[in-house]
């Protein structure tokens, strides 16, 4: 995710953490199979900016590298 | 009587909704031994009167947080549960109510920002909805009203629900119910979701930020200074000096009693800022010098979080902070700092950790000054125009980021990432924030304004046992050899201890050139907070950590100041 280009879409295929993280992204509606779209990126291996249907999540550059999305050619 | 929840993930009106059920008679206070803060209200269903709890925001009851760690502890309290769900996001906030269902506690759903989803292309099916829940389901806009009578007169109704299902297969559960009864048009983007995103793009999102920054800086001054002025000062000046006169000469000057309750006159008068007395300046600094750039402060910390602000500003500065050993959020007790360091040293609470609220803590008592004292250095240093100005504000900055990098090496611990919604852009609903802004005010009094007045007092009496004297006097080599500066300089340094802003100002008659003070207001800012930061910094980081805090303040004050002393002279100045 945090390679991701801003714009690009794509799917959760994994996401590699401890149990807490995981809770408490699935709670806010990131878990694998859903459809993100990275809507900004910032400088300095800053935070990450994700659409994930209706919501808006900003999350952490180190975070953001545990999750993989597969984005379509 | 009933205790009923106000449940729901954050960001979704839940404060507004209780402000339209609950009206006036509101207190916030803490979860006992925690620092989340929960609001408490009352309501009537009917004739009866029923407890209304508006437990922090949170997304899950597995708790991840604390604030959601005190919203499952409340959850034991609540005989009924209002589970606000934002009807503009059903498929993420459906997973609570799901939750909640599984706990069999009696829970209506109020479906809330029901004109938005309207507004965005969204239609729910809010009776299909109950239906498959089994629990009651009303669409309500708290903003406009829309729906609260109806709300309120079916709380009755709330009810476990019946919907069946386990904790693995609930997202493709919650997937078929939002398939079921919502639909999706397709509609153009509002003004205030381009403006959402391009806050948070950089090119755009930094000269945002900037501007937003400058505004409120503008805003708290007129706010602030203008409740100074017409409202506070005049209160002191003409009702409550002529009080103390008379009590100044029933006392009679020079009296141990006279100098902890009056203090000094000054030729004959009251002088509010320079008597020092309990009933004198403990009085006034507190009411009428901290309180009104709080008020400020916290009515424009309210506007900028209910428009959902916020969040934007912390992923912005994330980066950065992240170096600190801190996350983005943290940006704003150092924010707040910057008009009063009572408030900013209240917000620290913020903060999930206690490494986190030990740094931005010791970060914002050494190297942010308050707006008084900015105020005051400008007038002083502003003589020597930029190179002055950039001397002392540079040097502060530039002390701030290495203390914080120094900081996050040597603790223990790691900096945690920011993870944070970034809810779409809302105009602040006025009641909901004045209430917001009458609790929080009312908190700041109830809690720091007494352990100023105590501060003042404490300060006073080892002032009349000739104690601070005695400092001076000690400290004296230290400041005229080290630091370059004159005797007289001293007593400014001690003066600090209750109000920066006069402490700079008494450097003002001595004469000094620009080297001396560059170097006496960076030690005035950094060397220790005012007595009213310090005593509220005691409470909130403890009195072992506030001790650890206060060593670095001090010794990099006089590092940082002894450096710089050198590296002018170097420099000619």
């Amino acid at each position: 995710m945090a390679q991701m280009e801003s714009g690009e879409s794509g799917t959760i295929v994994s996401i590699t953490g401890g149990r807490g993280m995981v809770t408490r992204l699935d709670s806010m509606g990131m878990r694998v199979g859903v459809d993100v779209k990275k809507v900004s990126a910032q400088i300095l291996r800053g935070p990450v900016t994700v659409q994930i249907g209706g919501t808006q999540l900003a999350i952490g550059f180190g975070m953001a590298q545990k999750i993989l999305v597969e984005v379509p050619e | 009587m009933k205790t009923i929840l106000l449940m729901g993930n954050p960001n979704v009106g839940k404060s507004v909704l209780f402000s339209r059920l609950t009206g006036v008679y509101v207190t916030a206070s803490n979860y006992p031994g925690t620092t989340v803060g929960f609001t408490k209200g009352f309501l009537r269903i009917g004739g009866e009167k029923a407890v209304l709890i508006d437990v922090p925001g949170t997304y899950t009851l597995e708790p991840t947080s604390r604030a959601e760690e005190v919203a499952s502890k409340l959850l034991e309290q609540g005989d009924v549960i209002i589970n606000v769900v934002d009807a503009t996001n059903l498929e993420r906030n459906l997973n609570l109510t799901l939750e909640l269902i599984r706990r069999e506690i009696p829970i209506i759903v109020a479906l809330n920002l029901w004109d938005e989803s309207k507004h965005t292309g969204i239609s729910i099916d809010a009776k299909r909805l109950e239906e498959i829940l089994g629990v009651p389901v009303v669409p309500t806009s708290a903003i406009s009203g829309e729906g609260i009578k109806n709300l309120v007169s079916r709380i009755d109704e709330a009810r476990a629900g019946t919907f069946v299902h386990s904790e693995e297969d609930r997202w493709s559960r919650i997937g078929s119910i939002v398939g079921e009864v919502q639909k999706v048009s397709h509609r153009h983007h509002t003004v205030l979701e381009r403006l959402a995103d391009a806050s948070v793009i950089p090119a755009t999102g930094i000269p945002i930020a900037l501007l937003v920054l400058l505004a409120v800086f503008l805003v708290i001054r007129v706010i602030g200074e203008g409740l100074i002025r017409f409202v506070f000062e005049p209160i002191f000046e003409r009702l409550w000096a002529p009080v103390i006169m008379r009590l100044s000469r029933v006392l009679t000057e020079g009296t141990f009693l006279h100098d902890v309750l009056i203090g000094k006159l000054i030729d004959g008068e009251i002088d509010f800022v320079q008597s020092l007395g309990l009933l004198t300046t403990g009085l006034f600094v507190p009411f009428a010098m901290v309180l009104p750039y709080v008020f400020a402060f916290y009515l424009v910390l309210s506007f900028l979080e209910d428009s959902g602000y916020l969040p934007r500003l912390g992923v912005l500065v994330d980066s950065v902070m992240h170096r600190l050993g801190l996350h983005g959020l943290s940006v704003i007790p150092m924010f707040l700092g910057l008009g009063c360091n009572v408030p900013g040293a209240m917000a620290t609470r913020i903060l999930e950790t206690r490494r986190e609220r030990f740094i931005s803590a010791t970060l914002m008592a050494i190297c942010v000054p308050c707006m008084a004292q900015i105020a005051m250095i400008v007038g002083l240093v502003g003589r020597y125009g930029m190179l002055g100005l950039s001397l002392v504000f540079g040097t502060l900055f530039l002390v701030w980021f290495a203390m914080g990098v120094i900081l996050n090496m040597i603790l223990k611990g790691e900096s945690p990432e920011i993870f944070v919604e970034i809810p779409a852009y809302r105009i602040p609903y006025a009641p909901a924030l004045f209430q917001k802004l009458r609790v929080r005010t009312e908190r700041f009094l109830r809690e720091a304004v007494p352990w100023v007045i105590i501060g003042v007092l404490a300060v006073n009496i080892l002032y009349a046992l000739r104690v601070v004297d005695w400092i001076g006097k000690v400290a004296a080599p230290l400041v005229t050899g080290l630091l370059g500066l004159p005797r007289e300089a001293v007593a400014a340094l001690v003066i600090g201890f209750l109000r920066k802003d006069v402490a700079v100002g008494m450097l003002s008659p001595l004469g000094l050139g620009m080297r001396q003070l560059v170097v006496a207001s960076v030690v005035l800012a950094m060397y220790f907070p005012c007595v009213a930061t310090f005593i509220v910094l005691i409470k909130e980081l403890g009195i072992k950590d506030m001790a650890k805090s206060a060593v670095i303040m001090a010794t990099s004050a006089v590092a940082v100041g002894g450096i710089l002393n050198v590296v002018l002279r170097a420099f000619g100045r």
